[in-house]
Order: C-alpha cells, then sequence, then structure tokens
C-alpha cells in the first residue's frame, strides 16, 4: 500500500524540481537577451562611429522624442514638484524649517527626480512608440525591405533613436527641473505663504552645480536604455499584432525597470566622485 | 549568376528545404513554382541573404553569401532589386520618398536629378503624378507598383519578385505582367519571381523551377513543364486538389 506522506513528498520534489528548471531556463533566457541588447548596442556605437546614420533622420527622431514627450514632461514636472514642496512644508513647518522648502524640491529635482520622472514619462511615450513602429515594421516586411535596399537596419533604425534620445533626455530633464521648481515656488509663495527672498536664498544656497550634472549625466545615459530597449524589442518582436503588444509592453516595463534600479547605482556612484556621500 | 548549392533550412524541427540545388544564368528569367507553404518565398529570402540556411551554399556571380555577416551582405545586396508579397512599402514615406529611398542612400545626387528618376521610374511602372501620396491611400496593385519601381530605379542586375500577383485581381494580375516583361526586357535583368499563380508563370519565366516536397522536384522551360505529365506537377499546374486532404 503507498504511503501518502512520501507520495507528498515525491509530488512536492517533482514540483520543486520543475519550478527549479523554469527558474533555470527563465535565467539563461534574461542573460542571452542581455546579451543580445549589447550586441545592438555594440553594433550601434559602431555605425556610429563610422558615420553611417544620417542627419535628416536624426533631427526627425529628436523633434519626434521632444515634441511627443512635451507636455506629458511637463505636467509631471510641474506637479512632481508642487506636490514636493507641499509635502516638504508640511513637515518642515513643524521644526520652522518653512523656508528650507524650496531648497529640497530643488535638490530633489535636479539630482533625482527630474532625470528619473522624465525618463519614466518618455519610456512611456516615446519608448514604447520606437518598439510599436519598429515592431510593425518587422511584421509587414519593411525591415527585410530596408535590408533588401542594402540598408543596415541598425544604421536606419536604432543609430538616429538613440543619439536623439541621448540629446533629447536631458533637455527635456532640464525643462521638467525648471518647470518642478517653479511649481515649488508658486505652492510655497502663493499657497503656503513662505518668504520668497528667503526660499530662493536657501535654494541657492543648497542647490549645487553638482546636483544639476548629476541629473543631467542620468538623464543621458537613460535616453540611451530607452531607445536601445524599444529598438530591441521592436526588432525582435514576434510576428503578428499580439507580438506587436507584447514588444511595447515590455519595451516600457524594461526600460522603467532598468532605469528604476540604474538610478541607485548611479546616485550611490556619482555622489562618490561628486563627494556627496 | 545564381547558383545554389545543397540548401537546406529548418524553422525549430520543420525542415523546410532539404539540399535545394540550381542555378540562374544572367539574364534569364526563372519562375519559381510550389504550394502555399512549400518554402518558396524561404528559398526567394535566402538568394538575397535575407535568411541563412542551415547548411549549404548561395553563390552570386561566384561569391558565396552564407559565411557574409550582415554588412558584407549590403555590398552584395546592391546587385538585387526585391519586390515583396505585400510590397513593404515604409509607411511613414511618400511614394517618392519610397522610390527614392535606394538612390538617397547610395548615390551622390541632386534633389533635381533624384526628381527626374523617381518621376521616370514612376512613369515605366504606368503611376505618374503619385509621387505625393501615401502607401496607405494606394490600392494593392499600385502598392506593389510603387514597390516594384522602388526596387527597379537604381538599376539592379537581378530583381526578385515575392508573390507579385498574389491578392489582386485578374486584370490588375496582367498589368503587373505586363510591367515584369516590361521590366525584364527594358532592363536586361535577371529575373526571379515565386509564384502560384501559373499565368504569370508561364508569361514570365523562360524557365519554371518546381518546389515540391522540400525539393526541387521539377525543372524546364515553361512549355516543358506545362506539358509534363507528371502526376505531382500535373496536379499542381490543373489545380486540382487531393481528396485525401480535403479540409473538413
Amino acid at each position: 500500500m503507498a504511503n501518502p506522506a512520501l507520495a507528498k513528498t515525491r509530488r512536492f520534489d517533482t514540483v520543486a524540481v520543475m519550478f527549479s528548471l523554469s527558474a533555470n531556463k527563465r535565467v539563461i533566457e534574461a542573460l542571452a537577451e542581455l546579451g543580445r541588447i549589447t550586441l545592438l548596442a555594440r553594433e550601434a556605437v559602431l555605425s556610429l562611429l563610422k558615420g553611417r546614420a544620417s542627419w535628416r533622420d536624426l533631427l526627425y527622431q529628436i523633434y519626434f522624442i521632444g515634441v511627443k514627450s512635451q507636455s506629458v514632461v511637463l505636467i509631471t514636472g510641474a506637479f512632481t514638484g508642487m506636490v514636493l514642496a507641499a509635502q516638504t512644508y508640511i513637515q518642515f513647518h513643524k521644526v520652522k524649517m518653512d523656508t528650507a522648502t524650496l531648497a529640497v524640491v530643488g535638490v530633489s529635482m535636479c539630482s533625482e527626480l527630474g532625470p528619473v520622472l522624465t525618463a519614466l514619462m518618455v519610456a512611456g511615450c516615446v519608448g514604447a512608440a520606437m518598439a510599436a513602429e519598429i515592431g510593425t515594421m518587422r511584421v509587414t516586411e519593411q525591415i527585410d525591405a530596408l535590408r533588401a535596399l542594402a540598408t543596415h537596419p541598425v544604421d536606419y533604425l536604432v543609430v538616429p533613436r538613440l543619439i536623439a534620445a541621448h540629446i533629447a533626455l536631458p533637455l527635456l530633464t532640464v525643462e521638467a527641473i525648471f518647470i518642478g521648481i517653479l511649481g515649488g515656488y508658486f505652492v510655497s509663495v502663493n499657497l503656503l505663504d513662505i518668504e520668497p527672498t528667503y526660499l530662493l536664498a536657501n535654494m541657492l544656497k543648497y542647490t549645487h552645480q553638482a546636483d544639476l550634472v548629476i541629473g543631467l549625466i542620468k538623464a543621458f545615459i537613460y535616453g540611451g536604455v530607452i531607445a536601445l530597449i524599444g529598438c530591441y524589442k521592436g526588432m525582435t518582436c514576434r510576428l503578428g499584432a499580439e507580438g506587436v503588444g507584447q514588444a511595447t509592453t515590455e519595451a516600457v516595463v524594461y526600460a522603467s525597470i532598468t532605469i528604476l534600479i540604474a538610478n541607485f547605482f548611479l546616485t550611490l556612484v556619482m555622489g562618490k566622485l561628486v563627494g556627496l556621500l | 549568376m545564381i547558383e545554389v548549392r545543397d540548401l537546406q533550412k529548418s524553422f525549430g524541427a520543420q525542415l523546410v528545404l532539404d539540399s535545394v540545388g540550381f542555378r540562374i544564368e544572367n539574364g534569364e528569367s526563372v519562375a519559381i513554382i510550389g504550394r502555399s507553404g512549400s518554402g518558396k518565398s524561404v528559398l526567394l529570402k535566402h538568394l538575397i541573404g535575407l535568411l541563412q540556411p542551415d547548411t549549404g551554399e548561395v553563390l552570386i556571380d561566384g561569391e558565396n553569401i552564407v559565411p557574409m555577416n550582415e554588412r558584407q551582405l549590403l555590398r552584395v545586396r546592391r546587385k538585387f532589386g526585391m519586390l515583396f508579397q505585400g510590397a513593404a512599402l515604409f509607411d511613414s514615406m511618400t511614394v517618392a520618398e519610397n522610390v527614392a529611398f535606394g538612390l538617397r542612400r547610395y548615390e551622390h545626387l541632386t534633389e533635381a536629378e533624384i526628381g527626374q528618376r523617381v518621376a521616370g521610374a514612376l512613369e515605366m511602372v504606368d503611376l505618374p503624378g503619385t509621387e505625393n501620396k501615401k502607401p496607405a491611400e494606394l490600392s494593392g496593385g499600385m502598392r506593389k507598383r510603387v514597390g516594384l519601381a522602388r526596387a527597379i530605379i537604381y538599376e539592379p542586375q537581378i530583381v526578385l519578385y515575392d508573390e507579385p500577383t498574389t491578392g489582386l485581381d485578374p486584370i490588375v494580375s496582367d498589368s503587373i505582367d505586363q510591367l515584369m516583361v516590361r521590366v525584364r526586357d527594358q532592363l536586361k535583368v535577371t529575373t526571379v519571381m515565386v509564384t502560384h499563380d501559373m499565368r504569370t508563370a508561364r508569361r514570365i519565366g523562360q524557365r519554371v523551377l518546381m518546389l515540391h516536397d522540400k525539393k526541387i522536384y521539377a525543372s524546364g522551360t515553361a512549355d516543358e513543364i506545362f506539358a509534363s505529365q507528371d502526376p505531382v506537377v500535373r496536379q499542381f499546374i490543373d489545380g486540382v486538389a487531393d481528396p485525401k486532404e480535403n479540409l473538413p
């Protein structure tokens, strides 16, 4: 007669083995994907160094990324600055540090919230659009047509988007930082009745050039992350409408996660480098 | 000259082409026929390096393109023009921009010269004055014509057609056939066409290759193939369904 306890243990072992195999497969697939993205980045850098991309395509992509993300970046920046000012005031008012409100907004917007939120918004708009556009081109044989017309898809599709994102992201970040601080100033002065002279003086005193530089370096890196993942997902998407949809979703999710993880390490590394940590 | 030797290709566990071999001389016009899903388009894509075989060789003017990487292939592909099954026009561009694509990237011409060449190519495919239209505004037949204009504008040595008349009505198909004959005769190009349209195969193909059961099953002049008494060839040409394969 079968031992029920033994049977249960065997079942558990089988499930554990299957789970372990599935986990191994996932890790291998994730590493393989990382390798393929790295190879794409390498090909893009080589193409860039040899000047194979066209200026015309690059300008169009800068315009496309800038215009497409304009409103969303401005709204995000403004309301983040405003809510940050309100929240900081609520805490600082308890210890009579009201006039330091805009300093917190300034530092946070420059080094963290400006680049990260801008990048997340751009990943949602532009990264998704890149994956969808390139994915549709793949499904409708337009990428094969490019290749048949003796054009390397990386030269034509990836490099202009990559450079454009590297250029546009810092510009959009500056815009988000500026509008965020402006929003914070507006809330502090008009709604919270904080003295503007001390508010601005403290902001200028505690917000250093290094904060802005860190923010811009981060934005530059995130631009590359968004473009590279968006292009990669588009170029490798499965055929059919479902494949394009999945590629679009994955482009946004992967880019967002990468940005958030990278942000932590960049903050640590750059903070050490400029002596803030 | 195109030569294929012992080509084998599988997708996953499914073998699509097995020991396929043939040779196409310069200026020759060849139709590759076969049933849907027999691997005709896969074979055509190997000729231009869009797909890599598992084993075998593809020689273009004596040069084996199989070991080449994507960048090395670009040089070889300039010898080719290709019309895709769905035309594969670039959606974001106008007709003129589509047609001028190859010229802009590889020939240093002024805008006026490009405009002239585009107008000439569109004239040749009987679509003058459509320069500013977008692909979405064109019918299926017009899209194929624009695709053909894009493929021939830089005067390639070899033109590949992937199902050029599929999905078109008989009258438009006839006009596309005439166009292919015009391109073949005026530009003196090597033509390789994949089709299951027997009328097109007969009109364009000086030689016909039939792909069946993963191999080149029959080869000969169009007249020889169409007069063949081989049951497999006959069944395909006559378009008779196998009773055992009737759909439920």
